[in-house]
Formats: C-alpha cells, sequence, structure tokens
C-alpha cells in the first residue's frame, strides 16, 4: 500500500522501473501492431472498441474512486461533468463550415474552432504543419474541456461539499440533472444545438490516442494519491473529525479533489465524445453515474487499478463477450429467453452478487505491484483449489438458510400483536382499547 | 504567577438547547505545566475539550491562546431567550475558529474513543498530521519537485523519530487498526505530537491500562513535556494518574467546575469527594 | 376570474401528480428514517409495478389485476430488502446505498429486457380515467380521486404509526436503531413492516400516476422516484406529514411552470428546491436535528 512496503519486495527498485516501462512499451507496440492487422470488418476488431472505450470509463472511473474511494465523498455528480466535458469539446472543435449543417436550428454563436484556426495558423489543410496544429487544437481543447469542467465543479462544491454524506450524493445528483436541462434548453440552442445532436467535429481512429491520454491522466492521480496531498484525502475518508483536529482543513481538501476528479472527468467527457463522434445530452442520466459507481465497486473502492481492470472488465463484458446473450442461441439450441437485453440482466445480477458477497471487489484497497503480481501466481494454484473447494458449500448453505429465513419472517409477519408483556405505556394500552 | 500563560478559558458555558453541558467553566493551563480536568462521567470534560479545539462553539465565554483570543461567542438567535447560564453580555465577539486552524494555532489533542485514520497505517497516521505544515503546492508534492522530495523526506524522518519514541518503529507499515489497544493510544498522542503543538490536550489517555501501564504512561507525558517543550491538559479518571503527575487540578461536575487546586487539595476536598460518591441522606 | 381560469388545469394536474409523488415520498422516508438508507431502487419498483399491471391486464380482469399488482409489489418490496439490503446491515452505509444502486439497475435492465425498450400502454381503467368537469376545467377523474385516496391513506398510516405496537416500534427503532433492539424490538420485523407499507403505497401510486401518464418505459420510475425523494428531504426525511406536503409542493410548482411555458425547467425545478433547502435548512420542513458526537 504504502512505497515501503514495495521496496521490501524482492525486486530491486530499477528492475521494476525497467519492468514497467517495457510493459508500457510493449502494450502500446502491440496495440498498433493489432491495429495494422486486424481489418475492421472482423469480429476481433471489437478488440478496438473494447480498448478505446475501455480507457476512457477507466479514466473516468479512476477519478470517481478518486473522490468516492480515497476522500470518501459520496458524489454522484460524474455523468454530468462528463456532459459538460463532451459539449465543451465538441462546441468549440465543430469545424465552421460543418456548423451550418450541424446547428440546422439556430445561428450558431461560437463561429471558430480551435483546431482549424492551429490548422491554417500551421500551413493549413493537408499539409504536416496543418496536421499537427490539427492536433494541437484538439489537445488544447481537451484541456480546456477539463478546466471548464473543473471550474463549474468548484462553483457546485461550495455549497455541496458542506454537506454530509447522503445529502451530498443526492444533491450532486441533483445538479447533474440540473446541467442536463441547461444543455437541452432551447435558450441555448445557438450554443449547445438545443437537444439536436452536435457532431463532425475532430476523432481520434487510433486505440492508442485514448490509451496514452488516459494514462497520462491516470499517471498524475496515483502519483497525487501518493503525495501528501493523498494522506490528506485519505485521512478526511477514514475519520472527518480526526483529520481535522490533525490540521487538515477539510474544506480545501475535499473541494481540492473534487475539482481534480472533475478536472479528468471532463477530460474523460470529451474523449467519449470524439469516440461516439456525436454528443446529446439525454444519455447523460444519473443511470450513467451509477453505471460507473457500479464499476467503482466491481474494482474495489479506493483501488486505482482496481479501478482499470473494472473499467475494461465491465466495458468488455457489456460489448463484447457477453453478446452471445443476446443472440437468441443456448448451447447451440434455439432460447427463446436469450433476446436482446438478456445480457445486460445477467449482468446485473453478476454485479449485485458481487457488491453482496464481494464487497471489496477485484482488488479491494490494493494496488498493483510487482512483487504482488509475483507472489499472487505463485498462490494461485493453492488460493483456486481452495475457492472451489469451498464454493458448493458456500451456495448450499447460502439457498439452504433461505427458506427458513423467508418463512420465519412469514411467521412473525402474521403473529399477533399479543405478547405486549414488556411494554406498560399508554400507547399499549390504546391497542387494547382498540382491539 | 509569573509563568507563561499558555491557555485561558473564560467562563465558557456550553448548552445543547436546553441541557447545558459546560457552564461557566473557567481555568488557565500556563507554560510547562501539567493539568488535570477531572470529573464524574457526563461532567462536561470532553465538551470542554470540543469547545477548546473548536468542534462546538461555545453558547458564551472565550478561549484565548497564548494571549490571542481564538473562540469567543455570546448567546445569539433563539438562545438569547434559553440561555440559562451566567456572564450574559460580558461577551460581544462571535470568533469561531475551525478545528484545523487551532490545531496550526498549536493545539493538539488525542479522542477518548481512539479516532485513529482506520485505512492507513501507522506511518502514514502520523504523516497526514505534518500535511497541515507542508509549504510545497498541490503540484509540488504530486510531481515531487525538488524542493516537495526534500519536505516529504524531512516528514519521513521526523515522523520515523516519534514513532521510535513510542516503540511503534516496528508496527509502521501495519494497519493502524491492527495495532493492540495501548499501543493504538500511544499512537494518537504520537500523531497529535506531529502536528507540533505547544499545548496538548489528553482525553482519558491511561483508560483501559493496567496500573503498570499507567505508569509507564505517566513517565511518557511527562517525557514528553520536557522534550516538546508544551504544556499538557489531561482528563483523566485513574487518579494515581492524575494525582501523580498533574500540578493542579480542576474537577467539574454537572458542567461546573467545583473546585480547582493542586493533588493534596483536591483530595482533601469535600464536596469532590461528594461530587464522586454522592452523600448519604 | 379568468386568470383562475387559464391556471386551474395546472393547478389541478399540481395536485394530483403531488399526490401520487406523496405516496412514493411515503416509501423513501419511512426506509430512511428507519435505515437510514436512500432506497435507490424505490423509484424502479414504482415503473415495475405499472409493468405487472400491464402484463396482468393482458390475461385477467382489471377487478383481479389491480389487488394482484399490490400484492406482488409489496412482495418484490420485501424480497429486495431480504436479499439485497438485510446481508449488509452491519455494512458501511455507502456499501447499503450501493447495494440499492445494484437492485436499481437491475430492475431497469429487467424491464428493458421485457419490454424491448418499447413503451408500454397502461390499461385503461374506465372509472379514473373518465373525463369530468370542475368549474369549467375538464380532467379526468383520478384527478380528483388522488388527493383524498392520499388523505385518507396517510391518516391510516399516521394512526398505524401512532396507536399500533408496531407503529412504536417503528418510532423507537428510527429514534435509536442500536438501543430499540436492545430493548427486545424485532428489528427485521419492524423493517420488514416499513417495507410493506412503503412498496404498497408504491404500487398505488403507480395506478394513479400511470392512469395519467399512460406510457411506461424501463427509465418511468427514474425521475419520479427522484422527485418524490426529493419531496422527501423537503419535509424533513423521516417525516410522513412532511413527505405529503412537499410533493404536493413539488407537483403543484411543476406544473405551474409547464403552464408558464417552460417545460424544459419542470425537471429542473425539482433540483434546484432540493439544493435550496439543503442549503437554507438541511433537516427539510420537520425534520429534527441531529449532533454529531465526538
Amino acid at each position: 500500500m504504502t512505497e515501503e512496503r514495495l521496496t521490501t519486495g524482492c525486486l530491486s527498485k530499477k528492475t521494476k522501473y525497467i519492468l514497467s516501462a517495457a510493459s508500457i512499451i510493449a502494450v502500446l507496440v502491440l496495440v498498433w501492431v493489432l491495429e495494422q492487422n486486424i481489418p475492421p470488418t472482423s469480429q476481433w476488431s471489437m478488440l478496438f472498441t473494447v480498448i478505446k472505450k475501455g480507457a476512457i470509463y477507466s479514466l473516468v472511473v479512476v477519478s470517481m474512486n478518486l473522490l468516492n474511494g480515497f476522500t470518501g465523498l459520496f458524489s454522484l455528480g460524474q455523468a454530468g461533468f462528463m456532459l459538460i466535458g463532451a459539449y465543451a469539446y465538441a462546441i468549440f472543435a465543430i469545424p465552421v463550415e460543418a456548423k451550418e449543417s450541424v446547428y440546422q436550428y439556430y445561428e450558431p454563436l461560437i463561429g471558430f474552432s480551435v483546431p482549424e484556426i492551429l490548422s491554417n495558423a500551421m500551413g493549413g489543410a493537408g499539409t504536416f504543419g496543418g496536421t499537427m496544429g490539427e492536433y494541437l487544437g484538439v489537445i488544447i481543447l481537451m484541456i480546456f474541456a477539463g478546466l471548464i469542467t473543473a471550474g463549474i465543479a468548484f462553483l457546485i462544491g461550495l455549497p455541496v461539499l458542506r454537506l454530509k454524506s447522503d445529502y451530498l450524493a443526492i444533491a450532486s445528483l441533483g445538479f447533474a440533472e440540473i446541467i442536463r436541462t441547461i444543455f437541452q434548453w432551447d435558450g441555448l440552442g445557438a450554443v449547445t444545438n438545443g437537444s439536436n445532436l452536435l457532431r463532425k467535429f475532430p476523432t481520434f481512429s487510433s486505440s492508442l490516442f485514448p490509451l496514452i491520454v488516459s494514462g497520462l491522466c491516470i499517471a498524475f492521480i496515483v502519483m497525487l494519491i501518493n503525495s501528501s496531498y493523498g494522506r490528506a484525502f485519505k485521512a478526511i475518508r477514514d475519520d472527518e473529525i480526526a483529520a481535522e483536529a490533525m490540521g487538515v482543513n477539510l474544506f480545501k481538501h475535499k473541494q481540492l479533489s473534487f475539482v481534480i476528479s472533475s478536472f479528468f472527468t471532463g477530460i474523460g467527457g470529451a474523449m467519449l465524445a470524439m469516440f461516439q463522434a456525436t454528443v446529446n445530452a439525454t444519455p447523460f442520466t444519473s443511470n450513467m453515474t451509477y453505471e460507473l459507481l457500479l464499476i467503482v465497486v466491481i474494482g474495489g473502492i479506493g483501488s486505482v487499478t482496481g479501478s482499470v481492470l473494472g473499467s475494461f472488465l465491465f466495458i468488455a463484458c457489456s460489448e463484447w463477450w457477453l453478446r452471445f446473450l443476446d443472440e437468441g442461441k443456448f448451447l447451440g439450441m434455439e432460447a427463446d429467453f436469450m433476446r436482446p437485453g438478456f445480457r445486460k440482466v445477467v449482468f446485473a445480477l453478476i454485479i449485485i452478487c458481487i457488491v453482496l458477497f464481494y464487497s471489496k471487489g477485484i482488488m479491494g484497497t490494493r494496488e498493483f505491484s510487482w512483487d504482488g503480481l509475483i507472489s499472487f501466481f505463485r498462490k494461485l494454484p493453492s488460493r483456486l483449489l481452495n475457492f472451489f473447494k469451498r464454493l458448493p458449500g458456500r451456495i448450499v448453505n447460502f439457498f439452504k438458510g433461505l427458506p427458513g429465513r423467508i418463512s420465519g419472517k412469514v411467521k412473525k409477519l402474521s403473529r399477533n400483536t399479543k405478547n405486549s408483556k414488556n411494554n406498560h405505556t399508554k400507547n399499549t394500552d390504546n391497542v387494547k382499547e382498540a382491539r | 504567577m509569573s509563568k507563561e500563560n499558555v491557555l485561558r478559558v473564560s467562563d465558557i458555558t456550553m448548552q445543547f438547547g436546553g441541557v447545558v453541558a459546560v457552564d461557566d467553566l473557567s481555568l488557565e493551563v500556563n507554560k510547562g505545566e501539567i493539568i488535570g480536568l477531572i470529573g464524574p462521567n457526563g461532567a462536561g470534560k470532553t465538551t470542554a475539550f470540543n469547545v477548546i479545539t473548536g468542534v462546538y462553539a461555545p453558547t458564551n465565554g472565550a478561549v484565548a491562546l497564548n494571549g490571542e483570543v481564538i473562540v469567543e461567542n455570546h448567546p445569539q438567535g433563539k438562545m438569547k431567550n434559553l440561555y440559562k447560564g451566567k456572564n450574559d453580555g460580558k461577551y460581544t465577539d462571535v470568533k469561531v475558529l475551525t478545528p484545523d486552524k487551532i490545531t496550526k494555532l498549536g493545539v493538539a489533542r488525542t479522542f477518548q474513543n481512539i479516532r485513529l485514520f482506520k485505512g492507513m497505517s501507522v506511518f502514514e497516521n502520523v504523516l497526514v498530521a505534518m500535511h497541515m505544515n507542508l509549504d510545497s503546492g498541490l503540484f509540488g508534492a504530486t510531481f515531487r519537485s525538488g524542493k516537495a522530495k526534500h519536505e516529504e523526506e524531512a516528514m519521513r524522518e521526523e515522523a520515523l523519530r516519534l514513532l521510535a519514541m513510542f516503540d511503534l518503529e516496528k508496527n509502521k507499515d501495519d494497519l493502524a487498526t491492527s495495532l493492540p489497544y495501548g499501543k493504538q493510544r500511544h499512537l494518537e498522542i504520537a500523531r497529535a505530537l506531529a502536528t507540533k503543538p505547544k499545548l496538548l490536550l489528553l482525553d482519558e489517555p491511561a483508560a483501559g491500562m493496567n496500573p503498570q501501564e499507567s505508569a509507564e504512561l505517566m513517565r511518557l507525558v511527562e517525557k514528553i513535556r520536557d522534550e516538546f517543550d508544551l504544556s499538557v491538559l489531561m482528563i483523566e479518571h485513574h487518579m494515581q494518574v492524575v494525582m501523580g503527575i498533574c500540578e493542579r487540578i480542576y474537577v467539574l461536575d454537572y458542567g461546573a467546575l467545583i473546585a480547582q487546586g493542586n493533588p493534596e487539595e483536591i483530595q482533601n476536598n469535600p464536596r469532590v469527594i461528594e461530587a464522586y460518591l454522592g452523600v448519604d441522606e | 376570474m379568468e386568470l383562475l381560469l387559464k391556471w386551474l388545469p395546472y393547478i389541478l394536474a399540481g395536485i394530483s401528480v403531488g399526490g401520487q409523488y406523496a405516496l412514493i415520498a411515503i416509501g423513501y422516508t419511512m426506509v430512511y428514517g428507519i435505515l437510514r438508507l436512500i432506497n435507490f431502487a424505490h423509484g424502479d419498483m414504482f415503473m415495475i409495478a405499472g409493468l405487472m399491471a400491464v402484463y396482468l391486464a393482458t390475461a385477467l380482469p382489471l377487478y383481479i389485476t389491480l389487488p394482484m399488482v399490490l400484492v406482488l409489489t409489496v412482495i418484490l418490496g420485501c424480497t429486495i430488502e431480504v436479499v439485497a439490503y438485510r446481508p449488509l446491515r452491519t455494512a458501511p452505509r455507502m456499501s447499503i446505498m450501493i447495494s440499492a444502486i445494484g437492485v436499481s439497475y437491475f430492475l431497469q435492465n429487467l424491464a428493458l429486457y421485457a419490454t424491448g425498450g418499447l413503451a408500454q400502454t397502461y390499461p385503461k381503467i374506465e372509472w379514473l380515467a373518465r373525463t369530468v368537469n370542475v368549474f369549467g376545467a375538464s380532467t379526468k377523474m383520478v384527478t380528483l380521486v388522488t388527493p383524498v385516496l392520499v388523505i385518507v391513506l396517510v391518516v391510516a398510516l399516521v394512526m398505524l404509526i401512532k396507536h399500533t405496537k408496531i407503529g412504536m416500534a417503528m418510532r423507537a427503532v428510527s429514534r435509536d436503531f442500536e438501543t430499540s433492539q436492545l430493548m427486545g424490538i424485532d428489528i427485521n420485523r419492524v423493517i420488514t413492516v416499513t417495507f410493506v407499507i412503503g412498496s404498497f403505497l408504491a404500487a398505488i401510486g403507480s395506478i394513479l400516476y400511470f392512469t395519467n401518464y399512460t406510457g411506461i418505459m424501463p427509465t418511468s420510475g427514474g425521475m419520479p422516484g427522484l422527485k418524490a425523494f426529493v419531496a422527501a428531504v423537503f419535509g424533513g426525511i423521516g417525516s410522513i406529514p412532511g413527505a405529503v406536503i412537499g410533493a404536493f409542493v413539488i407537483g403543484i410548482c411543476e406544473n405551474l411552470i409547464k403552464g408558464a411555458n417552460m417545460t424544459t425547467f419542470s425537471d429542473a425545478f425539482t433540483f434546484v428546491l432540493l439544493i435550496i433547502i439543503l442549503m437554507v435548512k438541511p433537516t427539510g420542513l420537520f425534520g429534527e436535528k441531529n449532533i454529531d458526537k465526538v
């Protein structure tokens, strides 16, 4: 958990750095090679959807974990912040020529496009400089999207962060809904295009882009968590009163965590806009936030590694691996119940089981480390064996207990309220009279 | 009375609705003193601590640290009519610093029901308390700039020194809550010291300890006072501890001060005996 | 007079929908009062109750369908409690809240699967859907029935809580969970009864609500659910009269906003109200203040 623990492992610090760098480069090269060789028609091209969306979700989920898992702020405004990021990017990125066809019912207010301006300034479309200019514009806009989101989060945080746990949850949820309404409002149509789609802005085609951007952002968050500020966040999570007594300024640090988390959520939103190639406020509902929260739980509340693993797993399952559940066939046979939507039901059930039985998620509060990985693989065989030995017993116990528990309840419910021996207050007397 | 004053609590009344938890309490702590605050359960001792550290705003009265007022309040709003305490009208200012500001000014505390950071290691628990003195900003600390790196190293060294003092070095990477009870109390003191306080408030540091452990604790508190050059105000039920190390003792009963003086005077004070043992009717 | 005639339909609609929110809000406020849990799945249960009526009505006559909807919703509510909340009774509050969100996610996906994402039309209950004239404004019968029914049910509920033994137990548990357990109150029974009442009222609410707004989508429960929750917070969470008053305020204001041609903001208004109340008086109209113990 701490750096100290890492150094006591069997690998030297230098080896670990080399290993880390090598594996990052290896992954990037592998993705690049695969992209060159897998045609978009192959069913394996699904892999790239998973990588792109998984990387974007990773960033958003890690940001959410920074708030919920590391600072203990149960905030449910994530979808709203993604929405701001997505719109902030899209609005300023649509090329001037395309504006008219996008804003069909409104006179567009923003008459320029940042990537276009930079592209023209550095040599114009088609030239090398122009392409670089466009990239630069996109990057600048993404940072801008993050900053706008962070700014709005700062304002929302002023009132909201003074609230306690569940009130904070519901207030942040409320703000997210308000944001959604504002972006769909006709009156702002000249900027947001009302409830219509925004499209035709620059997007990315290679999976490397979201991988690298998310990777850098997550690296920043990890370094933050490991710094003195991260410790202060965790102190607030564990015990607000003690943290304050130790000189941690609660509001300042909550606000910091909230703003930083929103900054990266905004960048994630901008990337999601690019991934989808269109933006509309409709899907950014509280359900989207719930989904993100569930990924945080699957990965482990308080584990960055868990959030990343959880995101990729979640996206892979929902977009790819569990697709077969929707295809109307079960073990080769026709199965009526496996029609579209069944996948999501199964999926939701799996999630509830994780919440109930493995509330620590995949990683708990642990993080990835090379030593941990090595010892994990050393212990794996015996652990697996143990798990499968115990599994039948656990399941049997659960179902054995269930009828008893339910029938017990039914009995108690139907039982009359006779035995009022222990209560001699006025109210019970009333009951007796009433009878 | 040439001693330098550190803490001066004047006419503090803390009223929750109609309940008066602390009633017109005044006390003083001078430099280098170890002062006891005793009284039966529910006498308002911890509430007094909470007022001094800024957790609660008092209903009336003021608290000054090294002559500077850190807390002052008078009955306002609904409280104006409800107020049952004394010295109404003596205080006119309203100043309630948040606990973190008061800690920064040099008051550190421990908690009656241990409040360690559960998800963090022993080492991290102490490091958190040093965070407020950090100079480097968010980006410096995140990107480990030269200055931040230097600061972090200094913090770690200092934390290790503190842990060593309390014999917690070996446990430094353990989860704080995995420590045995007595060590958790020690860790709370170590954590409080990490804020570099001038005044240390200990809330029942010897609770749950056997006589031998209590005796060790007494030596430890004296050692801390000397080594860190601070004053101590402690709530304690173990009379052996209180009588053993406190220079002066304040006795609270039903929120009000019923006696003060040196251990001998307190032991022979009939009102104190009455408060603790009750009177035959 | 003319002004009144213009606004009367909106006020009537507001009272009607307010009453329906009230029935949902009671479920939120009671569960929160006892378990300190925002039951995020409550709104989805309301939606499922609507879908049950749709599917049952295809095979059964209405006079069997409606009682069955009530019974099935109550069973569903208690099942959710036993399966998803009870095992987490000693877990941190955040875990139970997450579990509630998980159940909500599940119910919505289940509904999506069952309906294939298509809006279902609620069976027409002739008597409730009949058009009536009130001072020249024509409206559905349900508009008049709702407030009356709400008042009757709330009075019955308040009597139950004030004057029966189980009601007393509920009050004790909401005051202090642990102590009442030590005093020999069967916590699980109290919680089950709470869920029975909450689900029952939500089912009645769904019958009234969907008679008015006949299209049911898997997401139909979300908005009314959130609004009912806001109503509960507005009234002071844990207080039943508070929740009812809050629900009527929200229902009426929302429809007045619609009347002022600002339909886009009718949903956002609820949340603005929520944020204002949380800033100004976090405990709501009738809520009690809790002091943190240190």
